[in-house]
Formats: structure tokens, C-alpha cells, sequence
């Protein structure tokens, strides 16, 4: 196959962006696409060029370090995908590809494709645990959990922190995200006990990251790699409401 | 030089609170005058640093991802280990410790393995508070699942994301350290040296990804938990940014090496389909417990797998080894895949596979059950191959997944440099020459939360008079001339070839001559290939860009230049070792069945490696290994 490439390229944060083109000769379909990126730098190393930097690690859907605006969707064509796991048979020969990174305020740009998303570390770290030292776990049976709340947990849980709902949300919210921590923890009887402390803080710090609001367009859970449920926010807003006004 | 492993005395089963009993404390006030590095976020260098935090020492937490959620424990899929008993299936420590000694091949220290399976009930109860969702029965109560090389099932699982749900345990654990102020992480940060003051580590060097600015930072104690480096053989497992950069450059420092030949083949991966790939995607062997591995009877084989009547398979598995079936350890299994596709019964376009098949579980069970017990992973594999595998057997293949080798570290995890620690994957400790699955997760955990407490505070106990050093001391001044040169070096060399050729010639040589099988004559070949090849690659490499910038390509470059050292030693490693155990499987010592054939009476060691110097052979220290409670016995899954 050959490919026409449109691809964000960008110094730093402060620099101006551009999108610049590139052929690319001989793609094959059982490809990743960041694979085709891979072929594209090798190519762009050997004339002496920078290469596109893009995120990526594990390579197998879990880390959430890889992600792409391509074509304008988040992580690609295919829903519930993330880039890494995206292969060139979903395009056709001649094709011509828009490669941008995940644009949000609160995802500053740090080089091509490359962005900060410390904004969720910081989310996380305003409550997103349980507060339990080493040392103080009691006998793991000694709470029954049913398995349809243990397996309802998981599902929120599952969330690989890729950004792919921010970057396809058009507010720009990390409401699916922050949410879905929220839910995981709230829903088993360890995380119960902080959830109305704990719902507050983390919408405060999500606030104040500069994420947009949720409208209920529930563009994020088609993109989301993990399938996470909209549900979440409904239930992070129904644990803010009780929250806040228990709280006075 | 002579290795003391410091085991405690007294019976096994109480070695580890004798030690807890004796081993000297820091009191609160003094705790925070400490300050402890900690290298790497995944689960052992996270749940080390949220521990120590908790107990008062002030943390410094190093990633190379832009997250510390994002290590690569994230990826472990099946479960991890753990002798509850909940099954009342016969499980306890003692038969715990017995199954990981004998899944080692009887290549690990008693006394660490016991302590692994003593401490791994507690774990449990760990990561069940911070709120791991583990699978759970209908009455509410954890469930389990059985895992290759044991016929108890202790295996403690959240679906096939296991790994994703301890670490976002550890991770979470950390971020509330970070919100407390008591961890400051730097992400994005590698390190590329330890610094070694009057025989102790003191601090590191570590560059900042994202803007190449080189730092200096000093500590009472440097821990690494930075991983494995199954990377290698660049075609495996492991993430791309998995790296041996950090243990090799201490072990330049004088930390021995152990037994870094001894890498795990997972036997249930992807296959390779072109050359343009960049790594091979896991299927959990946990879904061995379902699926039944076959090739066709005949060689060469071109009907669809479904069209291939029963009569005319070889589940050659339940064949060889009637005992545990598809459920026989990763070595044995790995290796009869390969004796099969070898043979020429492999499947797939490229003959490289074989089959995974669970038509007989669905028909048992239902798609439903199976569907909940493996759902993602049969979305994944759809999604890799665009193949439907509730109607069609899966294709698998051998991959570089685990290194059994890694730093030597005594009972308390230290290396032979005072107040250097290395946990978790990064050391040679707990799984000898094969390691059980599911005990990976384990290893990496119980080190983190519950050995490097004690350990450490030991060590820093003797610590508490040393004033802290200035990063403007001489050791970390030449220590960063040295890492600016070794960069500056990679950068001047404007060659022809990119670090990547390098990295892909390298890992073919090694699964050739150093990987599932290993001759004398292939690694001594490998070992000229791989000095020649370093060579090239000091001549011809090309990187572009500068040192002070985000520079992915010379990321890639430090790490392969260390790969082109590493690989020599492994490969010196395999060719000392006349014998073969585990993982390490020399052709010409083996059973007339084909079987490892070890040799106690002049291998039962633990072969350490000490740097002498550039172009200089290792010095090879054995640890010998002294079994007080099992006896040695052939290992044997039939």
C-alpha cells in the first residue's frame, strides 16, 4: 500500500505546529499502525531528519501511553481501540491519513504527537485511593463481595488512563475518567467509606485542570479502548450531589 | 571474592521471622532525615516507595513513562500466586515453596523461596484493601484459577488484567505518597548511572526525557526495580522502553550480575507475521487452563483448522506429558512447540504456530462462561488478527518474556554494592532457572511492600550517622562527565544504520543461539556475531538530533549500546553452564526423551559475574546453592 501522510509536527509547547507531508512506499496490512510510524522514522532517521515522537510502550492496549487523533477520531476508525492496536487492513491503498496528537487545554502539547497528561496524575493523586497503609489489610475473605459488584468494580476499574475521552470529547471533559475511578472505588466496601470525600476533591482537581464539562454527548465511551460505561458519570454526579449537599 | 547470601539461621519456615525479629530499626525521628531513590514505578518500585514513604523516609520515585501507572506490570494478564488455600485443595507454603523450587529446576536459594510463598497469603489481603477487584465466586468469596507446573489452584486473578489491577493498587498507593508530599516523582526520567561513594550507592545520574537535562540526586540508599529485559531479543513480551540500562550500568559500578542467560520463553505469544514488527503480543497462559494446544499429525498441513478431524491432531502436550497436560510448565511447554513447528507440523503462513484451540470448553461450558472467564483476551486477539477465536483455534507462539537473571542480591536484596537494593524482576532471586506463572506479580509485590521495609531500614539503620552528600561531591561530578560523554559518543559516530537494525540483528542472533535451545558451538559463534556487531554499531550507528532535547532515537541508542554488552554475557553465561536446567536447555545435555538433563553434582550454583574492565571476560563467582529441605529430584511433569 501507499500512503499519503498528513502528520502534527512541533517543536515544544511554545512553538507553532504545522502539519507536514510524507509518502510512505510499501505499507503491509497486518502492520500496527505504529508500526507504519516505526517504518515512516526509520526512513526519516536515515536522511538525517527528526523523527515524528509519538507515545507508546507496551504496544498491547494496556499501558495507554500510545494515542493519536488519526483522521480526527481518537486512536483511529475503530471504536474501543487504542492506536497501538490499530492495523493498516482498516485502510486502503492511496489512502490520505491525518496523524494530530490528543488536543485538549489541559493536554499541553510537549513535541509532535507527544502530550502532557499529568493532569490525570494529579486527579488521581487528589483522592483516587483507598487510604490504606502496608501492613493494614485485613484477611482478604473477611469482607464478602458479591461477584456481580466485584465484576461491576472491575469494569470502571479497567480504565488505562489513555486521554482518548478528553481528546474526542468536544468540552474537552474528563469526566469518564475522573468517574470511572470514582465508581471502581465507590462501588466495592473498601472505597466506600472515603467516596463523599473523595467525589469532591477529584471533581475539584479535575476543575481545576481545565477539563471542560460533560455535556452527555457520550462521544467518550465510543472511543474509550476499555468500554467504559457513561454510566460512571451519572453515578460521579448522583455521589457530588449527595456529597455536597451532606456536606452542609 | 566470596558471595555470602546472609540467610538467617534456624528452620526454614522460620528464617524470615528470625530475621524480622532481629533486623535493626530507624526510629520515627530519624526516618526523616533519610532519603531513599527509588528506580522504576511498576510494581515493586511502587509499592516500595509508597511503603518506605508510609513509614516515614522521604522517597525520591523515577519512571521512563510519562505515568506511573504506565510500567510494564500493567501488562501481566493471568493472576498471581498465592498459598491461601481457599480451595481446600491441599495448597500451604510449604507446597507452594516446593512447586516454585522445583518450577526453578532447583536453581534458587531455599530460604528466599519460601519467604516468597510465606509472604504471599499477606498480599492478598493487600491488594483486596486498596481495592483490587479480584475475580470473585457467586457467595462472595475470591475466586481461583490454576496456573502451569501445580495441580492446586492458587491463582488470584482479575479477569485477564491482573497486572493492570496490582499496579493501579501500587500506583494509587504512591499518588496518595505524592499528594502527601513524603514521594516526589519524577516521570519521564531514566537513569543512566549510580553513584558509588566510598563503597555504598549515594545517588544517581538520570537524564529528563522530555527535555535531556541531566540531574544529579543523592540519597542514603538507591533502590532499582526497573524491570526485566526480555527486550533483548527486541522481538517479546516487553514494552517497547523496557530496558537493562540501569542494572548494567551498576553492575559496571560493581554490582554482580546472576544467570542472565536464563530468560523465560512464554510459550502462548502471537507469532510473528513481517519483519516490521516491533514486539509480539501475550496470551495469557491462564487460558491454558481451558485451551487445549495441538498441530496436525501430518507436516505441512494446509487445511483450515476446523476442517481437520480429530483423529488427525496431535495435542502433543497431553501426549508427553499426561500429568499436567496443557497445564505442563512454560520451559517444557515453549520447548515442544518448538520441537513440533521445528519438526515441520508448525501452522499459520509463516509455519511458526501452533494451535490453541477451546472448542471442547465451549461445548463444555458454554461461550458465555468462557466468555467472562477470558473475554478481553479474545477481544484482543481479534482485534491483533481480525480472527473470531470462539470459532476458531487460536495461533501461538514462543516469545522472550521473563528474565529469571538479573542482579545478584543477598536475603535482604541487596547487591554486592552496600545500600544498593534491586526488587522485583530486576534481580536474580526467587525463580532459579524457570519461573512459575503467576508468580511474577507475586515476586515483584512481596518484595516492594513487605521485604524492602524490613531490609532497608536495616541497612539505612547503619546509615543514620552519614551526613547527606552534596551533588556537587566529585563522585557525582565525574559520574555525569562520564554519562555527557557515553551520549555525546553515540551522537558523533553519523553513521548509516539506525539503532533499530542494530537492536533486530541483535535479538535474532540471541533467539538462534541463546534462546529456547543452546549449543557450545552456537554460543561461541554469538559471541564473535555480537563483538563484531558492536563494533559496527560504535561505527555505523546513526542518531539524530541533540543530547538536549527529547530525543527518542538516542533513548533507543544508550539502550542498545548496553544490550551489545549484556548479550555477550549472557551468552557467555549459557556457554559456562554445562548443563541443562529450566529454561536453559543446552542440546548436548539432554534425556534420551529430549528432557533438560542436569548436572547437581558440578552445577548447583548460582553463577555471579563480576566487570572487569572494557574488553575484558567476565570473572564468574558462583554462589553455591545448599538444599537442607527438598531433595534434588528430576523434574518431572509426565
Amino acid at each position: 500500500m501507499k500512503l499519503y501522510l498528513k502528520i502534527w509536527r512541533q517543536s515544544d509547547a511554545a512553538s507553532e505546529g504545522k502539519l507536514v507531508d510524507y509518502e510512505l512506499d510499501n505499507v503491509i496490512p497486518h502492520m500496527s499502525f505504529l508500526e507504519m510510524m516505526d517504518t515512516l522514522n526509520e526512513q526519516l532517521v536515515l536522511k538525517g531528519d527528526r523523527p515524528v515522537e509519538f507515545d507508546h510502550d507496551c504496544r498491547e492496549g494496556i499501558c495507554g501511553q500510545c494515542g493519536m487523533m488519526i483522521n480526527g477520531q481518537a486512536h483511529g476508525p475503530i471504536a474501543n481501540l487504542t492506536t497501538c492496536q490499530l492495523h493498516m487492513r482498516e485502510f486502503k491503498d492511496g489512502d490520505t491519513i491525518y496523524v494530530e496528537p490528543f488536543r485538549a487545554l489541559a493536554f499541553p502539547i510537549k513535541r509532535d504527537l507527544r502530550v502532557d497528561r499529568s493532569a490525570f496524575d494529579r486527579i488521581i493523586m487528589a483522592g483516587g485511593f483507598v487510604s490504606v497503609n502496608t501492613g493494614q489489610a485485613p484477611e482478604a475473605n473477611g469482607i464478602p463481595i458479591t461477584h456481580e459488584q466485584a465484576e461491576s468494580a472491575f469494569d470502571s476499574a479497567a480504565c488505562i488512563g489513555c486521554g482518548a475521552c478528553v481528546a474526542t470529547c468536544k468540552n474537552s471533559s474528563a469526566a469518564l475518567f475522573t468517574s470511572a475511578k470514582i465508581s471502581h472505588l465507590a462501588k466495592l466496601p473498601q472505597g466506600k467509606m472515603e467516596s463523599r470525600k473523595r467525589v469532591l476533591s477529584m471533581v475539584k482537581q479535575m476543575d481545576e485542570e481545565n477539563f471542560g464539562h460533560c455535556s452527555n454527548t457520550e462521544a467518550c465511551e465510543v472511543e474509550c479502548p476499555q468500554q467504559i460505561s457513561v454510566l460512571n458519570i451519572a453515578r460521579m454526579n448522583w455521589e457530588y450531589s449527595l456529597s455536597s449537599v451532606l456536606k452542609k | 571474592m566470596e558471595l555470602n547470601a546472609k540467610i538467617p539461621p534456624g528452620p526454614l519456615k522460620d528464617k524470615w521471622s528470625f530475621y524480622k525479629d532481629h533486623a535493626k530499626l530507624v526510629n520515627p525521628a530519624n526516618r526523616k532525615k533519610m532519603d531513599v531513590i527509588v528506580i522504576g514505578t511498576g510494581l515493586a518500585g511502587s509499592a516500595a516507595a509508597a511503603s518506605l514513604a508510609e513509614m516515614g523516609y522521604n522517597v525520591k520515585s523515577f519512571c521512563f513513562q510519562d505515568s506511573a501507572r504506565r510500567a510494564h506490570s500493567v501488562a501481566a494478564q493471568g493472576g498471581v500466586n498465592a498459598a491461601k488455600n481457599y480451595k481446600n485443595d491441599g495448597d500451604s507454603v510449604y507446597r507452594m515453596f516446593y512447586d516454585t523450587i522445583k518450577g526453578g529446576d532447583f536453581r534458587s536459594r531455599e530460604a528466599n523461596v519460601y519467604r516468597l510463598a510465606e509472604c504471599s497469603a499477606q498480599l492478598i489481603d493487600q491488594a483486596v484493601a486498596q481495592g483490587v477487584p479480584f475475580g470473585r465466586e457467586y457467595g462472595g468469596y475470591l475466586n481461583n484459577r490454576s496456573f502451569g507446573g501445580v495441580q492446586v489452584s492458587r491463582t488470584f486473578y482479575a479477569r485477564g488484567q491482573t497486572g493492570q489491577q496490582l499496579l493501579l493498587g501500587s500506583y494509587q498507593a504512591l499518588m496518595r505518597q505524592v499528594a502527601a508530599k513524603t514521594v516526589k516523582l519524577y516521570t519521564r526520567h531514566e537513569m543512566l548511572d549510580v553513584v558509588v561513594i566510598d563503597g555504598k550507592a549515594r545517588g544517581v545520574i538520570v537524564r529528563n526525557l522530555d527535555t535531556g537535562e541531566i540531574e544529579r540526586h543523592s540519597a542514603h540508599t538507591v533502590i532499582l526495580a526497573t524491570g526485566g529485559f526480555g527486550k533483548i531479543y527486541y522481538l517479546s513480551t516487553l514494552a517497547m522502553g523496557c530496558n537493562a540500562s540501569a542494572i548494567w550500568r551498576a553492575h559496571k559500578k560493581g554490582a554482580l550480575m546472576a544467570c542472565p542467560s536464563w530468560t523465560q520463553v512464554h510459550p502462548t505469544s502471537l507469532p510473528q507475521s513481517g519483519d516490521y514488527q516491533s514486539k509480539l503480543t501475550l496470551m495469557s497462559e491462564s487460558l491454558r487452563n481451558d485451551g487445549r494446544i495441538w498441530v496436525p499429525l501430518k507436516p505441512s498441513e494446509n487445511r483450515k483448522p476446523n476442517d481437520i478431524p480429530e483423529s488427525e491432531r496431535d495435542y502433543y502436550l497431553e501426549r508427553r506429558y499426561p500429568a499436567f497436560g496443557n497445564l505442563a510448565p512454560r520451559d517444557i511447554s515453549s520447548r515442544a512447540a518448538k520441537e513440533r513447528i521445528d519438526a515441520g507440523f508448525g501452522v499459520g503462513p509463516q509455519r511458526n504456530a501452533v494451535y490453541l484451540d477451546f472448542s471442547k470448553a465451549i461445548k463444555e461450558q458454554g461461550k458465555g462462561r468462557i466468555k467472562e472467564k477470558y473475554g478481553n483476551l479474545f477481544d484482543m486477539y481479534r482485534k491483533i488478527t481480525a480472527t473470531d477465536a470462539y470459532v476458531e483455534p487460536m495461533m501461538i507462539s514462543p516469545a522472550a518474556h521473563f528474565s529469571m537473571g538479573g542482579l545478584w542480591v543477598d536475603y535482604e536484596l541487596m547487591t554486592t554494592i552496600p545500600g544498593l537494593f534491586a526488587l522485583g524482576e530486576a534481580n536474580f532471586a526467587d525463580h532459579g532457572a524457570n519461573r512459575l506463572g503467576a508468580n511474577s506479580l507475586l515476586q515483584a509485590c512481596v518484595d516492594g511492600y513487605f521485604i524492602a521495609p524490613y531490609t532497608v531500614s536495616n541497612y539505612l539503620a547503619g546509615e543514620i550517622k552519614s551526613e547527606r552528600v552534596p551533588i556537587d561531591h566529585q563522585a557525582f561530578i565525574d559520574a555525569e562527565v562520564q554519562v555527557r560523554a557515553q551520549l555525546s559518543k553515540l551522537l558523533e559516530i553519523n553513521g548509516t544504520k539506525t539503532a533499530d537494525y542494530f537492536h533486530k540483528t541483535l535479538g535474532k542472533l540471541l533467539y538462534d543461539y541463546c534462546g529456547l535451545s543452546r549449543s557450545k558451538e552456537g554460543l561461541i559463534h554469538a559471541i564473535n556475531e555480537i563483538k563484531k556487531l558492536r563494533a559496527d554499531f560504535y561505527k555505523d550507528l546513526k542518531v539524530p538530533g541533540d543530547e538536549d532535547e527529547m530525543n527518542g532515537e538516542l533513548e533507543k541508542a544508550g539502550r542498545i549500546g548496553d544490550y551489545l554488552e549484556v548479550a555477550e554475557l549472557m551468552c557467555l553465561d549459557a556457554l559456562t553452564r554445562d548443563e541443562s536446567c529450566g529454561a536453559h536447555f543446552r542440546e548436548e545435555y539432554q534425556t534420551p526423551e529430549g528432557e533438560a538433563l542436569r548436572n547437581d553434582e558440578k552445577f548447583c550454583f548460582v553463577s555471579a559475574w563480576k566487570w572487569r574492565g572494557e574488553g575484558q571476560e567476565e570473572l564468574l563467582i558462583p554462589e553455591p546453592l545448599h538444599f537442607e529441605n527438598v531433595e534434588l529430584a528430576v523434574r518431572s511433569y509426565k
